[in-house]
């Protein structure tokens, strides 16, 4: 039951992360992390097959130790709507390098399409201006999207969230590495750190 | 005058113990950048040095599970970090603790303990009383400090297995460590 005119996440994330350069891409347990696999295998993508709630504050986590390099988390309403209170806690940290975007389809696909709180009441965008982040913004157009991309890359404006409405479509999962240690080895490794 | 001073000087240093100084110490030799937390009275004083040094970074939460993904992210971004909390924080943290395994990032919590030696509060003591288990089942070693002397040593074995051998390992700070809370006078 798809809403009319509303965006495909495959192509607003390949859009987000089509001139990502060293960015850090940090997907959310679920769908979101299948479009960052499905944009291209990176060796800086930080897949999550788990840890609901955690996709922002392991963006964090980079965000502060890496401050040079942009880092984005991409991920799901009902993934964000679980760590709400890590947007409090960006929100104090102030990280300039982070952005977070949430593709918002208002539903638990992976589920089987229960709706989220985002569907009726909860406005992810109010969170988190509220909680303190400045640059918010709600996209509904692909051309928001493509405007939206390049400020991924200043890591002195952030941080930064956006909430994009997709259409709720089930697409054919791509499925990214599920070995944790290999996923934050590979990225280590692209880091210039060693194996211990 | 003097002697007064004395006295009010020494009873200072009774009331600020040097176990919390020398978690601290460890901590800086071990180049522990981040250092998330939920307060806890028992980790007043280390959070302040935290919050006061130019090297490690204290970075408050809303829940405690919060700090485990972050120290996951730090660790991906080349740093070290350590998770302060209380123990019934440890109960918030339960499924994000499949990272230390998912991961085998070096995990490092240090927990003060509510709930037992003297506890005042019952709403404390089911928590507590598991606080180790769940560390356990969650496949985290323990060690703990119930003495000011050991605190050190004890430390010190944490941080080299958690850092060297990324070893998840959580340091309990008994609450006879850190003295019962004191509700009534």
């Amino acid at each position: 039951m798809s809403k009319a005119n509303l965006l495909d996440r495959r192509a607003v994330v390949k859009s987000l992360l089509a001139d990502r350069n060293g960015a850090i891409a940090v997907g959310g347990l679920g769908a979101s992390t299948y479009d960052i696999a499905a944009a291209g295998d990176h060796d800086r993508n930080f897949y999550l097959w788990g840890a609901m709630g955690g996709a922002v504050m392991i963006g964090l986590g980079i965000a502060l130790a890496q401050p040079k390099l942009p880092v984005v988390v991409i991920t799901g309403d009902g993934e964000m709507l679980m760590g709400m209170g890590s947007l409090a806690t960006v929100g104090l940290q102030k990280p300039a390098n982070l952005t977070i975007v949430v593709l918002d389809n208002e539903s638990y696909g992976e589920t089987g399409g229960q709706v989220s709180h985002t569907a009726a009441t909860a406005d992810l965008v109010g969170v988190a201006k509220a909680c303190g982040i400045s640059d918010t913004r709600a996209v509904t157009t692909m051309a928001e999207v493509e405007a939206f991309a390049p400020s991924l890359q200043d890591v002195a404006g952030g941080p930064r969230f956006a909430s994009v409405k997709i259409d709720a479509a089930n697409l054919e999962r791509v499925l990214s590495s599920r070995d944790g240690t290999f996923i934050v080895n590979r990225i280590r490794g692209s880091l210039g750190f060693q194996p211990i | 005058m003097h002697a007064r001073a004395d006295v009010a000087a020494e009873q200072a240093a009774e009331n600020t113990p040097s176990w919390p100084e020398e978690i601290f110490a460890i901590l800086q030799r071990f180049d522990v950048r981040q250092v998330p937390y939920v307060p806890d009275a028992g980790h007043s004083q280390l959070i302040e040095r935290v919050l006061g040094s130019s090297t490690m970074r204290g970075i408050p939460l809303t829940t405690e599970e919060e700090g485990v993904a972050l120290l996951a992210g730090a660790w991906a971004g080349g740093q070290r970090g350590v998770l302060l909390m209380q123990s019934s924080g440890v109960g918030n943290c339960i499924n994000m603790l499949s990272l230390t395994q998912v991961f085998r990032f070096p995990f490092l919590t240090l927990v003060t303990m509510r709930g037992e030696w003297g506890e005042f509060n019952p709403w404390q003591v089911p928590m507590g009383s598991s606080t180790q288990a769940v560390f356990e089942l969650s496949g985290i070693k323990v060690l703990r400090a119930s003495q000011p002397g050991e605190v050190g040593e004890v430390m010190e074995a944490a941080a080299s297995q958690a850092y060297n051998a990324c070893t998840p390992t959580a340091v309990l700070l008994s609450q006879r460590l850190i003295g019962t809370k004191v509700f009534v006078k």
